[in-house]
């Protein structure tokens, strides 16, 4: 194994640039940059390959990279016994002409150019969403009128997916919202000998805002990602078109049954996690501050009324419609690649957390105003 | 001579063009299918043979130009004879869509349903037949294209020449007039490839569909087309149309004459 070696010699007037050894990708980098040097300061016209021994395309490359230089200074470089197959390697890549366009152009757009397309994007972005939102009150109404078909089994399996599949995770987290919340206020209601005002702050705060929110949170997760990469993965695989060619409608047979499933079990979710997270709440309280379980309960039940209960429930019916939406629209309107259902899945649940929150802060501005 | 060849025409083109945004993928196009044709749309790859498609199943909408379907003369006779596909009310296209069948490159089938029940679903859809009538027909749809005894797989459980086959058998599901058929042969084995275009001359000859094909298989243009249309992706344009074993000998396009011959000099 040798390495690549070069020299230039000057005979009468022509000068040459002589190969020798090993031209491939390992071998040759130092030297290409700088027989390229060279060619620019004082180019050369004949190009000898007589004594390479093992070449690869970055021989190739260097050659047709001289061969441009030449022809841009308006030079003719001509091949010396060059390896067998190099020269018709050169050839071959000069004969298919570039083609016309093919060359993507990286045009810097300027500041203002930026920030209108952003704005154009956004504003095409929100179209699509009240579209879709039109689109679904659309296929509600056929539901009702009972046009609208999809099959039972395809509901089934999905409430059986949002629904009891749900259980452990949102199990795990109420319990723990429950147990943090109960730690929160036993410390700071310890200091005014309060302790049982404990059962208090965590049945209000679990039924108005943990418990729907969290379920909301987690179901955005676990059931909004997966309705984009589902229907995504439709969309690339031709499926969704399959539906639109045979006249059934993708949004009554793929998203109405979604949509149908998150607002029945969106509120029972919040009742079981409401209950889950008195419960974590009533852990705390009778281990480790000497309440009785009854007299939690007692005050628990005292505190929370009806009102609370309904309002987290509207609250999670919402979150419910908000997740099944923003799920399917990312999924329905994802691109056609691997890398496009990932982004489906991302904003879907992006989109659906935030809106969440934003909604869970609506209600707190109006139901505080209502004095509700 | 123009209205003898228009009677039996079931498509017409008329000066389509297609363009995604402002970008246009081909102008001018104009050509006829006739009834019972097997219509190749050729070209090379990247030129808008499987958007020109789209332009015929309702997926996609014409820049400029008209798509014309054949009316069901059964139904109303002689009232207008071609019906403007993308300018006709939802209804209207819903119904012409159902004399359509389509089968999608990749087959397309719906991942959650087995082979039965994808063929079973435009059936239900579209009829009052009882499940066990559904489920023979689909069983039938099955063997035809030779897939008996595969109504309960799921689409992920068999080979990708079969889900092409089953594609094909739910295409069929409505009784269609016209199939779309989108690179049938693609990604199949020579042999399997052969049987599909067996089969497309079958269904052709049996049930009496016009076949609109987009391939760029040489052997499949040569063993089924008898109509076609090329387009250039250079140009932009159809450049012509014609029984592609005539193109091959007679076309005065030499990109055509070369495309057919797979770059052959004459």
């Amino acid at each position: 194994m040798s390495t690549s070696r070069y020299q230039i010699s000057d005979d009468n007037g022509q000068k040459a640039l002589k190969l020798f050894g090993d031209w491939t990708i390992r071998h040759s980098g130092q030297d290409s940059e700088a027989i390229l040097d060279h060619f620019k300061q004082s180019p050369f016209e004949v190009i000898d390959g007589g004594a390479v021994e093992q070449w690869d395309s970055s021989l190739i490359s260097l050659l047709l990279r001289l061969d441009t230089f030449a022809k841009e200074g308006q030079q003719q470089l001509h091949f010396q016994s060059l390896p067998r197959g190099a020269h018709e390697l050169v050839e071959l890549a000069n004969t298919v002409p570039e083609r016309q366009g093919a060359d993507k152009k990286k045009e810097q757009p300027t500041l203002l150019a930026h920030i209108g397309d952003k704005v154009l994007t956004d504003y095409r972005e929100a179209l699509g969403f009240f579209f879709f939102l039109g689109e679904s009150v659309k296929s509600f109404y056929r539901l009702i009128r009972g046009r609208a078909r999809f099959r039972g089994r395809d509901l089934r399996e999905i409430l059986s997916d949002t629904g009891p599949e749900a259980l452990p995770i949102v199990t795990l987290i109420s319990v723990l919202v429950g147990i943090i919340l109960a730690f929160v206020g036993a410390v700071q209601l310890k200091q005014f000998g309060a302790e049982v005002y404990v059962a208090d702050l965590v049945g209000i705060a679990m039924v108005r805002e943990m418990g729907c929110m969290m379920t909301g949170i987690i179901m955005a997760g676990r059931t909004g990602a997966a309705f984009a990469a589902r229907i995504g993965t439709m969309q690339v695989n031709e499926e969704i078109d399959a539906y639109r060619t045979l006249g059934i409608s993708p949004m009554d047979f793929i998203v109405l049954p979604r949509i149908l499933a998150l607002i029945i079990m969106m509120p029972l979710l919040c009742l079981y996690a409401n209950f889950l997270g008195i419960l974590g709440g009533a852990m705390i309280s009778v281990g480790a501050m000497g309440l009785t379980f009854t007299e939690y309960w007692t005050q628990t039940i005292n505190a929370v009324d009806m009102t609370d209960i309904s309002l987290g429930l509207v609250k999670a019916f919402i979150f419910g419609i908000v997740i099944a939406i923003t799920g399917c629209m990312n999924g329905m309107l994802s691109g056609r690649s691997a890398s496009a259902v990932g982004n489906a899945a991302t904003s879907a649940v992006v989109a659906g957390v935030v809106f969440i929150i934003v909604i869970d802060g609506l209600f707190a501005i109006i139901t505080s105003l209502l004095g509700i | 001579m123009a209205d003898k060849s228009s009677s039996n025409s079931i498509i017409k083109a008329e000066d389509l063009t297609m363009a995604y945004g402002d970008f246009v993928v081909q102008k001018d196009l104009t050509f006829d299918i006739k009834s019972q044709d097997i219509f190749i749309i050729m070209g090379g790859s990247g030129c808008g043979k499987s958007t020109l498609l789209k332009h015929f199943i309702g997926l996609k909408q014409p820049a400029t130009g008209r798509v014309l379907f054949h009316s069901d003369s059964q139904q109303n006779q002689r009232e207008s004879d071609y019906i403007d596909f993308w300018q006709a009310e939802e209804s209207r296209r819903q119904r012409l869509m159902q004399r359509c069948g389509v089968l999608y490159q990749s087959g397309a089938l719906w991942s959650s349903m087995t082979l039965a029940e994808n063929i079973a679903l435009p059936i239900g859809e579209y009829t009052d037949l009882s499940e066990s009538d559904i489920r023979h027909l689909a069983s039938l749809k099955l063997a035809l294209v030779g897939l008996k005894g595969f109504e309960d797989y799921y689409p992920s459980e068999i080979s990708g020449g079969m889900r092409k086959r089953a594609g094909l058998a739910r295409a069929l599901a409505l009784e269609p007039d016209i199939l779309f058929l989108d690179e049938p042969s693609a990604g199949l084995d020579p042999i399997s490839a052969r049987l599909l275009d067996d089969l497309i001359l079958q269904l052709r000859d049996n049930l009496g569909c016009t076949l609109v094909v987009v391939t760029h298989e040489l052997a499949s243009i040569f063993a089924i087309g008898n109509n076609s249309v090329f387009l250039d992706a250079e140009t932009k344009t159809m450049l012509t149309t014609g029984d592609p074993n005539e193109l091959v000998k007679h076309s005065e396009h030499e990109t055509v004459r070369r495309f057919l011959t797979r770059g052959a000099e004459e």
